[in-house]
């Protein structure tokens, strides 16, 4: 062996103890970072899969939320009226769908991937938060792609692009931190309880709706009534998100709070439970 | 003072049998049991425990290959679980030094649609590689690998063997300072089997520290000097590996000529096929631990069919003690057999098959049974049903006492005559 190789090895050899664990357990952060690389080649994986086989391939990315404001456009617009606020519905709801795409494919994504993962967690050791981590973060991709298209729109629509543009990675981190506690909860669960797999859809479904996308949270006058609509984080992170895109409206600082501290609780919340769940995963999956 | 590598003390891992026999708990179940408990009306469900490992204790020396056998169920699995950290023991503790590498399975992680190389990537993250490492070592993969001309290609296009042979690749150039391994060589043709083996004892002989788990005697015997035997969570023996083959092959085993199953020894999942009773029979009918060479012998089994099943064949595995093959025979090896048999009907069944006098040498041998319908599906297997021995008297050649190598001993015709 050659002395560079020797060199190279860690003078300390590492000791692993293995013992059983009760009660809540530490985040363990500092291996999450250790495992960074895993991480990395894991969404790369989620993004490199995702359109393979595919005749338009990536194309998709852009075209599901393009065609999805398209009905929106003809259905809650030109249909049903829906207030947008003033703005061209189109641009109105290509906006909000953005960031919702986004939290929802994490969810969604996060919520299977430890079943799907099944094969991952019975044979190796890595930290599982890894799994839902990767899927949640590589939504970027396809979000990076559609924000392409929302720059074109705002040019055909003429939306100045002004310094407000510089909110959106804040904007865009509070959808990951969102989706990723959400996803935490929901993977977890899902592993013991395939119930959960059921009701993704449904309630992610739901929670659209109970988003402001298709229409605008003004329509909510009450106070109270707007307080409590505020406790879905999704509506700050819509709302602040259109709010630097779009401009012409007063922040929505309430709304934003709201979310910023529901979203914490969740990414908390959600960490501390998959993390006691997590000892179980293998033996459950 | 031996310096130690891994350090096992007491450990043990409970199961919770009704958790895992219904594979996974749907939330309606988890609700009722609740709601049923807080009515009183349902008592708590009792859930049968079985612990996987217990007390189990031993340590490895730094640069040892230690082997690890035991039948399907005895804990070996968990024991390697346990120590690459995929599940937590449920007591006792654990001390490894150094980075663990654990190999449960080739291919881990691999996905159909990515190609070669993007596979060795991911797989090699997976297995607790670095990017760094893993470039460098590329070329190396792929020649090992022998797949060059399609790296590029997607590996769902690769033959099984091309795409076992990446897998292993990858695994191979894996450089923890322990090593864990379960059942890799399991899988692939001969020729694969002896490249992995030989890449193993490579590994051996770097001074690396290796858990390795496996069915295939001649490899634990190739590759280790020392194998613990486990038996149904328990450690039962720690010797040198021929010793210790020895006593997992034999000992343990019915002694008496006489296997019984009782429906809580077999898997759920071979239903409808219930074993029964697996007997060897001497040449006056009578239930034998020992047959002699000179006399034909009759393997008996009975087993139970729940419902009807098509294609059904029995099948005897008898190998030495060494657990080198003798012989497979199926109850419908003739074919004329296979057409009268095509459905056997719910009920009771004895399958019989008739060992003629001087085939087998003297010493122990072991009997494993298999109930299965060809490619379609495997119902029952015990690999380790039965042990019996073969008494030598009378065997040709036998005036003569001296050991006579190899499994089979017949009278052969000879000849002798005047060369012309």
């Amino acid at each position: 062996m050659s002395a560079e190789v020797l060199a190279a090895r860690p003078a300390v050899i590492p000791t692993t103890l293995i013992r059983p664990s009760r009660g809540w357990s530490a985040l363990n952060l500092r291996e999450l970072w250790r495992y960074r690389e895993l991480i990395f080649f894991l969404t790369w994986r989620d993004v490199m899969v995702r359109y393979k086989q595919t005749l338009f391939g990536a194309a998709w990315a852009i075209l599901k939320p393009f065609l999805t404001m398209v009905i929106f456009y003809f259905v809650f617009d030109r249909l049903a009226s829906v207030p947008t606020d003033g703005y061209p519905g189109p641009i109105f709801y290509f906006s909000g769908l953005l960031p919702w795409i986004l939290f929802q494919e994490g969810v969604t994504k996060a919520g299977n991937s430890l079943v799907t993962g099944a094969n991952l967690i019975t044979k190796v050791y890595f930290p599982r938060l890894s799994i839902p981590l990767a899927s949640v973060v590589s939504g970027l991709v396809d979000f990076g792609l559609s924000f392409l298209v929302l720059a074109g729109m705002m040019v055909v629509y003429r939306v100045p692009f002004s310094a407000r543009l510089l909110a959106v990675p804040l904007f865009l981190l509070l959808a990951l931190v969102t989706a990723l506690g959400v996803g935490l909860w929901v993977s977890a669960m899902n592993v013991t309880y395939r119930d959960v797999g059921h009701v993704i859809p449904f309630a992610v479904q739901a929670w659209m709706y109970a988003s402001p996308i298709v229409y605008s949270v003004n329509l909510i006058t009450d106070p109270l009534w707007r307080l409590a609509y505020g406790l879905n984080p999704v509506a700050g992170v819509v709302m602040g998100f259109r709010w630097a895109i779009l401009g012409g409206m007063v922040f929505p600082t309430t709304l934003v709070l709201e979310s910023v501290l529901v979203s914490l609780l969740l990414l908390v919340s959600g960490a501390l439970y998959f993390r006691r769940m997590e000892r179980t995963f293998a033996d459950v999956v | 003072m031996g310096e130690f590598a891994i350090r096992v003390h007491d450990l043990g891992k409970e199961y919770r049998l009704g958790a895992l026999s219904s594979g996974y708990r749907t939330l309606r179940d988890a609700l009722a049991e609740r709601a049923g408990q807080i009515t009183g009306r349902v008592p708590k469900p009792s859930r049968e425990i079985l612990w996987a490992l217990r007390h189990v204790s031993f340590e490895v020396e730094r640069g040892q290959v230690l082997g690890v056998i035991g039948r399907n169920g005895a804990g070996k699995s968990t024991l390697l679980k346990i120590l690459s950290r995929i599940t937590e023991p449920t007591e006792g503790e654990a001390e490894i030094h150094g980075r663990v590498g654990s190999l449960l399975e080739v291919g881990t992680g691999f996905h159909p649609e990515l190609t070669g190389r993007e596979n060795i990537f991911l797989n090699g993250a997976i297995l607790g590689m670095k990017r760094t490492e893993i470039a460098a070592k590329f070329d190396e993969i792929v020649d090992f690998a022998e797949v060059p001309k399609f790296i590029d290609t997607p590996v769902k296009r690769y033959s099984s063997g091309m795409y076992l042979r990446l897998a292993f690749a990858v695994a191979a150039h894996l450089e923890p300072e322990v090593l864990v391994v379960d059942e890799v060589l399991a899988v692939g043709d001969a020729e694969f089997q002896r490249k992995c083996l030989g890449k193993m004892s490579d590994v051996a002989q770097q001074g690396r520290t290796v858990l390795f788990v496996s069915h295939n005697m001649s490899a634990i015997l190739r590759l280790t000097h020392e194998t613990l035997v486990l038996d149904r969570g328990a450690l039962v023996l720690r010797a040198p590996t021929p010793q210790a083959v020895d006593y997992y092959m034999t000992s343990g085993l019915a002694q008496s000529g006489e296997r019984r199953w009782t429906p809580d020894d077999v898997p759920t999942g071979a239903s409808p096929f219930q074993p029964r009773v697996l007997r060897v029979l001497d040449d006056r009918g009578r239930v034998a631990e020992r047959v002699a060479c000179t006399e034909p012998f009759t393997i008996e089994f009975e087993y139970e069919l729940a419902q009807e099943v098509t294609g059904l064949r029995i099948g005897l595995y008898l190998s030495t003690s060494r657990g080198e093959p003798v012989l497979t025979s199926f109850d419908t090896d003739d074919p004329r057999a296979f057409e009268r048999h095509t459905a056997r009907p719910a009920g009771r069944h004895v399958s019989r098959c008739r060992i003629p006098a001087t085939l087998l040498n003297e010493g122990l041998f072991v009997l494993g049974v298999n109930a299965s319908s060809f490619r379609i599906r495997s119902y029952f297997t015990d690999e380790h049903a039965l042990s019996f021995s073969v008494d030598g008297t009378g065997a040709p050649g036998s005036h003569w006492p001296e050991t006579r190598g190899g499994p089979i001993r017949p009278a052969l015709a000879w000849e002798i005559g005047e060369a012309g």
